[in-house]
């Protein structure tokens, strides 16, 4: 078994919360390494509060057994998820199923102006014309805002 | 206890406990926004206390919920900011904006912490709370000239010193215009003492763990 057979097994995993995208994809899986029979495989959560880290972890444990590996999955909590490491064909993914993608990560903290400039685009209509509705929404790494010219409320990644 | 564990465990109570209070206004908050927001606050403090749990918990060899659930109440480290029960607005709004300035101090200091696993934790930390203090900052401009806001946070703040060290405590008061020494005879609620609410929290919190002692859930 090599780590790129993992890494392709991996990417067939589905996001528990957002099924439209993988694990791989996410940019979740920090690193795989195969020993022999033991594949190694590095977790790097979302946001720590997250509800879908327990499924993640069995999902890739499920998955490296699959491939008859023995498998070690080793969750990261330092500061390595960043929403940039999400895919160019992840982000399109999520806004086809109607999730505004994060916008790149900008030098400093986002700030109350960047939320609330037009730089945020409605994954419905294309629109740049959207406002801030709530920082926060139905999961932690979601904001909602609401578009002014299709008139219909979306959700948009947190960028962090 | 090492030093280490102690200071985890102070971070990690805070957590906790203000998580669990601000999940209070879940259903009952004054509008739909708010209460979806404070529904995501407190389920991001109680990840945080979660994963500093489990690094105070690799040290103490012990789990996560062990330490989040089966101390007594007197063996939590959390700050009295954090254990009071606030029926009103203005009160928990003003709570809301001194804790997480007190947090961003702390947090920044922890960031260049020597100890790696403490600093990367941080950080990851510092990025979530960055929503947080938006969240604050956008209440605390639209209450500031608010008699009941202002009367609520210079109650508060003996408390919200309390939540950091003494070193600390300088440029708490720098970031939120108010001065430790000017309002003296001020005293700081310290953390160590807590208040009858601890109690009653803790009471309604472990309830259903204490229910089935060692049961897998």
């Amino acid at each position: 078994m090599t780590a790129e057979q993992v890494w392709e097994a991996l990417d067939e995993i589905p996001d528990p919360e957002i099924p439209v995208i993988s694990l791989v994809e996410l940019g979740v899986i920090r690193d795989v390494a195969v020993d022999g029979g033991r594949v190694r495989v590095e977790l790097t959560p979302t946001f720590l509060g997250c509800p879908a880290l327990e499924a993640m972890r069995s999902a890739l444990t499920a998955k490296v057994e699959e491939l008859g590996g023995e498998p070690e999955v080793r969750v990261i909590t330092d500061d390595s998820w960043t929403t940039d490491r999400i895919s160019p064909a992840g982000r399109e993914k999520l806004r086809e199923a109607g999730f505004a993608p994060p916008v790149p990560r900008a030098a400093g903290a986002t700030t109350l102006v960047q939320l609330q400039s037009h730089v945020f685009r409605c994954p419905y209509c294309d629109s740049t014309e959207t406002r801030l509705e709530n920082i926060f929404g139905p999961t932690p790494c979601r904001s909602l805002r609401w578009c002014e010219s299709c008139r219909q409320p979306f959700e948009q990644f947190k960028t962090i | 206890m090492s030093e280490r564990a102690q200071r985890l465990l102070e971070l990690a109570d805070d957590e906790l406990i203000v998580g669990w209070r601000d999940s209070e206004w879940t259903g009952i908050a004054p509008t739909l926004e708010e209460d979806v927001a404070f529904s995501s606050i407190a389920q991001n403090e109680i990840g945080h206390a979660r994963a500093l749990y489990e690094l105070a918990a690799a040290e103490l060899g012990t789990g996560p919920d062990e330490l989040a659930f089966d101390r007594r109440p007197d063996e939590y480290r959390c700050a009295p900011l954090v254990e009071l029960h606030l029926l009103d607005w203005a009160h928990t709004i003003a709570r809301r904006y001194l804790y997480e300035e007190a947090d961003r101090v702390r947090i920044e200091a922890l960031k260049s912490s020597d100890d790696a696993e403490v600093a990367g934790l941080a950080a990851k930390i510092d990025r979530e709370e960055v929503y947080h203090r938006l969240h604050a900052e956008l209440w605390a401009a639209r209450l500031r000239e608010e008699p009941r806001f202002r009367d609520a946070v210079a109650e508060l703040w003996p408390y919200a010193l309390g939540v950091l060290p003494p070193e600390l405590r300088p440029e708490l008061a720098r970031r939120v215009g108010l001065e430790p020494a000017s309002n003296s005879p001020l005293r700081a609620a310290e953390r160590g003492s807590h208040t009858e609410q601890l109690r009653e929290l803790w009471e309604e919190m472990t309830e259903v763990r204490r229910s089935a002692p060692g049961a897998q859930w």
